[in-house]
């Protein structure tokens, strides 16, 4: 991160779908190299060698028999929409 | 006064006809109210669903059918689904958002017939350590009003610590039970990962995200906590064991107890804070613990470690906030980008849009393996120190943060400076284990909050250790006075 410069934030809050404008990137800038700096016990640290842990247990996913469980909650959930019609989420013209 | 009582004296008095369920109810949601000015613990208050659920508590109470928690009032964070009532995780994004459906935790609680008063405030979507980053602005603790009661389940900690409701919901991603506990002279208890349902806790961290439960005693947290735990087969990480009566195991046998001091977790704390710790270290041994010290070698690790962690899987589960089938939608998009990207950058504070960007910094190609895969490999190292010294000791001890309670706005422009007072409490939740905050003596006048962490699934015998401190100490029975 410490590299990191302007167009590499712009580009990541592309990714995350986050407008921002130039004054925000300067503050993220910064504070992207203020944190890399940070963690360097981290990454600097060489341990390559060891497991990652991506989970507190190490868990399996359980299975469940393939039944229905939910309720039909279409209505509830197109209430809350902002915009629906006809009961679709409505969004801008995606394909002209 | 109806509000200095337990949880054990309300329910012995509902059952004896001193004073009725809906009584409880208004008094609380009218202490509520009248506090709400000066403390803004509560994004939304719900008199009329506490008085409604409170009538009903009366009538199975009439009927002999009364369940634990039938007719005590409480607070549930607003991270908590609630049906029909606002969640706002203290985002501008969810400000309008009222869940058609509702979480495993609230659906157990109000099985167990407790009244709604409202849902508490918190550091938006969970994110924060002081209770100050929230769209309806910060809760201030009750000990001092210029200061936070900590983060980021500050809104319930100052609302317990207040007297508002006898106890509160809350969740813990890497400390936000245990250090507003702490800060605000309460108890809170974070279980291990997998022993409360995640279903309609609206997620931060889903390695790290875990609900649990704030009171003014371990007794009383013992009560909330045996209604909300067990398996959720709605939660794919739900844990399938049986849940012990943390209430009638309050006074199990704890003598002969081996508690580890570890170093690390003693450095770089407040003189003040540390004497509180270490007072309590010492009334342990005389309850005939025997207390040594002990070295977690990957301790300095863990906070750059847990902030990769939580920030990518952040991004992750943030990224359900589109503008599209629920929450905040900006105006006029000119197209679907725009309207992805206006909506998050309207809806999201400047904390949760710094930590989605660093979050979806650490998973891009090319820096996964330098961030992400680094900080797993950390984790485990940090988890196996914890789990190893848990085999020697039965439970290790440690200040729950370096400081007591902080000015508001001393930190808040210095995002790193606030990570770094999170040192001893988000281990725990990378290793995914239980710890109890349970407050000390007073520090220049303000609450230390002291933690034991425990091995998985020991949350009885932490609970009962508190207990027994709390038997013997009346170090949680001071009260800040806020009228």
């Amino acid at each position: 991160m410490e590299q990191i410069d302007r167009e590499d934030v712009a580009h990541v809050a592309r990714l995350a779908r986050l407008a921002a404008s130039d004054e925000e990137l300067d503050g993220y800038l910064e504070h992207f190299r203020r944190l890399a700096e940070f963690v360097e016990d981290v990454t600097d640290s060489p341990i390559e060698d060891v497991e990652p842990m991506a989970h507190p247990r190490d868990l399996y996913q359980r299975q469940r028999p393939d039944e229905v469980t939910e309720p039909d909650g279409r209505e509830d959930f197109l209430a809350v929409a902002p915009q629906t019609d006809d009961g679709y989420f409505l969004v801008p013209k995606v394909i002209e | 006064m109806m509000w200095r009582k337990s949880v054990a004296e309300l329910r012995a008095g509902l059952r004896q006809r001193e004073f009725s369920a809906v009584e409880l109810a208004q008094a609380f949601s009218e202490r509520s109210s009248r506090l709400q000015k000066q403390l803004n613990a509560f994004v939304t208050l719900t008199p009329d669903r506490a008085l409604q659920q409170a009538e009903a508590a009366d009538q199975l109470l009439a009927d002999g059918q009364a369940p634990d928690l039938c007719g005590i009032p409480f607070a549930a964070k607003d991270n908590f689904c609630t049906s029909g009532i606002a969640t706002t995780c203290g985002s501008r994004i969810l400000a309008d958002f009222v869940p058609p459906y509702e979480s495993t935790v609230t659906r157990r609680v109000f099985d167990a017939g407790a009244s709604l008063i409202g849902k508490t405030n918190m550091d938006e979507f969970a994110m924060g350590s002081s209770c100050e980053h929230s769209h309806v602005s910060a809760t201030r603790n009750p000990w001092d009003l210029e200061r936070v009661p900590g983060g980021s389940s500050g809104g319930s900690a100052a609302a317990v610590a207040a007297g508002l409701v006898p106890f509160a919901l809350g969740s813990d991603t890497g400390g936000s039970i245990r250090q507003p506990a702490s800060f605000c002279g309460i108890t809170g208890i974070k279980p291990s990962y997998g022993r409360v349902s995640r279903y309609g806790l609206v997620a931060y961290a889903s390695s790290l995200d875990q609900a649990g439960v704030m009171g003014r005693s371990a007794e009383d947290c013992a009560w909330l906590l045996k209604a909300m735990a067990g398996f959720d087969p709605r939660d794919s990480t739900s844990l399938e064991e049986q849940v012990e009566d943390y209430p009638a195991l309050l006074e199990q046998d704890i003598s002969g107890l081996r508690i580890g001091l570890p170093v690390e977790y003693w450095q770089g704390v407040d003189e003040g804070v540390a004497a509180s710790v270490m007072e309590v270290s010492r009334e342990l041994e005389q309850m005939g613990a025997s207390v040594s010290e002990v070295s977690l070698s990957h301790a300095d690790l863990a906070v750059s470690a847990y902030y990769i962690i939580a920030q990518a899987e952040c991004s992750s589960n943030l990224s359900r906030y589109d503008g599209v089938r629920y929450g905040h939608r900006c105006e006029q998009p000119r197209d679907l980008a725009d309207l992805y990207s206006r909506s998050r950058s309207e809806g999201f504070g400047a904390e949760t849009k710094r930590r989605i960007l660093v979050g979806t910094y650490a998973l891009s190609t090319g820096y996964y393996d330098a961030y992400y895969g680094k900080a797993m490999r950390a984790r485990r190292l940090i988890a196996d120190d914890l789990n190893q010294a848990l085999e020697s000791f039965d439970f290790l001890l440690a200040p729950t943060a370096p400081t007591v309670a902080y000015g508001i706005g001393e930190k808040e422009q210095d995002p790193i400076d606030m990570y770094k007072g999170d040192v001893n409490t988000v281990a725990i939740n990378l290793a995914g284990l239980p710890a109890i905050a349970v407050p000390g003596p007073l520090s220049e006048g303000l609450p230390v909050g002291a933690q034991l962490i425990g091995p998985y699934l020991s949350e009885a015998r932490l609970l009962a250790v508190a207990h027994g401190l709390q038997q013997r100490t009346d170090w949680h029975q001071l009260r800040p006075e806020v009228e």
